[in-house]
């Protein structure tokens, strides 16, 4: 092999600039994201009934809220139903804009928690207008 | 092991019944909470089989008068406003000349101070429309209500409806419409680069039991309600007055009709 240690030497270097971001990371976790619920809205709503309280539990929110976003929209755009009873049989209107925002007030510590982390941009707030805050 | 033909049907059928069977068990117990919650139409929303608009045109003589409609509809929809600049423009209502609404052969006795009055004109949410049938995605889709809606998430931004449409009722947003919006109805979402849209015959409202702005703003000028239900005051309004239509020769049947009988007040309650 022509200029052999060059070429090792070369292709030790490339290795470990590649795999650099791996082992400078190994063991370190990062920062979980931790999405806030402390708007205005949501604390009231805790004051009155005792509790914080999405229109459905945490537990099913946190996986299926996508899902179900799709259906609102598909049911409010497509068929003109914009009422949604929940699993204790309260009504909602089905608004990202009116419903959900109103009390996620805190798009930049909710929404985009989350979807930062997970590296997900979902093109909602092309067109859906997002609440305004103090630019932090 | 070697099985005869028999058998293996047997067993080939037992696995099928139980494979169906298996699976709609599983379908019924994994359907979760997102199937058994309920959804439900507002019970204050206005319904119509067809819905449809009388403009009275005695109540529309100046451009201001379109205007005043126009600006609030604008206003709550989000409808940016590009000024002066025709290659951007979008429009869910707008003023237009008599020939440019109404083309064609008229009457020539047809009354001269009609022919220089503005036309308010909007999208006919005609009964064929068009631009229904054009559309590859169904983005634009015909209501059972009568209502030609534009369902923005499914537009692809082809433009075929621009051109099916023989109204000019549809406008395609060339830029992001944002910055162009004066001040943001909050609780109505905007359009982004890249969609069509075109008046909705504010679906919004109705579904919370309101009028739609235009009809609230124009002061009795404009009446609407259910074209197929012949005790409506808009049927009786088509009975008793004389009404033309945009080129009804082109069979895509509006829902937008013009009185055009001199001064005299029509319509009942709204009236002012």
């Amino acid at each position: 092999m022509y200029d052999g240690g060059k070429i090792i030497a070369g292709l030790i270097i490339f290795l470990a600039l590649v795999t650099f971001p791996f082992y400078n990371n190994i063991g370190k976790a990062n920062a979980k994201p931790e999405p806030k619920t402390d708007t205005p809205e949501i604390l009231k709503w805790e004051q009155e009934y005792g509790r914080k309280e999405c229109i459905e539990s945490k537990e099913f929110m946190r996986p299926n809220h996508m899902q179900m976003l799709n259906g609102w929209r598909d049911s409010v755009v497509r068929n003109g139903d914009r009422i949604y009873v929940n699993s204790t049989g309260k009504s909602f209107n089905m608004s990202l804009q009116n419903t959900c925002m109103h009390c996620h007030s805190n798009k930049k510590d909710f929404c985009d928690k989350c979807h930062n982390y997970m590296a997900v941009v979902p093109y909602c707030w092309d067109c859906h207008i997002a609440p305004k805050e103090k630019k932090t | 092991m070697s099985i005869n033909r028999r058998q293996f049907l047997k067993i080939a059928g037992i696995s099928t019944v139980f494979g169906l069977g298996g699976a709609s068990v599983f379908n019924a117990i994994s359907r979760g909470s997102l199937e058994a919650a309920q959804v439900l139409t507002d019970p204050q929303a206005l319904k119509a089989k067809r819905w449809g608009m009388v403009i009275d045109m005695s109540k529309f003589e100046t451009e201001e008068d379109i205007k005043r409609v126009k600006d609030i509809c604008h206003k709550i929809h989000n409808v940016p406003d590009f000024g002066d600049d025709k290659m951007h423009e979008i429009k869910w209502i707008w003023p237009e000349t008599f020939e440019h609404a109404f083309p064609g052969e008229h009457d020539e006795y047809f009354p001269e101070e009609l022919k220089e009055q503005p036309f308010m004109v909007l999208c006919n949410h005609c009964a064929q429309p068009a631009c229904v049938r054009v559309c590859p995605t169904k983005a634009t889709f015909k209501r059972a209500d009568g209502i030609v809606m534009m369902d923005m998430h499914r537009c692809i931004g082809c433009r075929f409806c621009m051109a099916a449409c023989p109204f000019g009722a549809r406008s395609f947003n060339w830029k992001d419409p944002r910055p162009y919006i004066k001040e943001e109805d909050l609780t109505f979402p905007t359009r982004t680069k890249g969609v069509v849209e075109k008046c909705t015959f504010c679906y919004e409202r109705l579904a919370i039991g309101k009028a739609p702005a235009c009809v609230e703003e124009s002061k009795g000028g404009i009446i609407y309600g259910d074209l197929e239900d012949p005790k409506s005051e808009i049927r009786e309004i088509l009975r008793t007055k004389y009404t033309i239509r945009r080129k009804p020769g082109l069979g895509t049947q509006p829902s937008i009709y013009y009185v055009i009988d001199g001064k005299e007040k029509i319509g009942g309650k709204e009236n002012v």
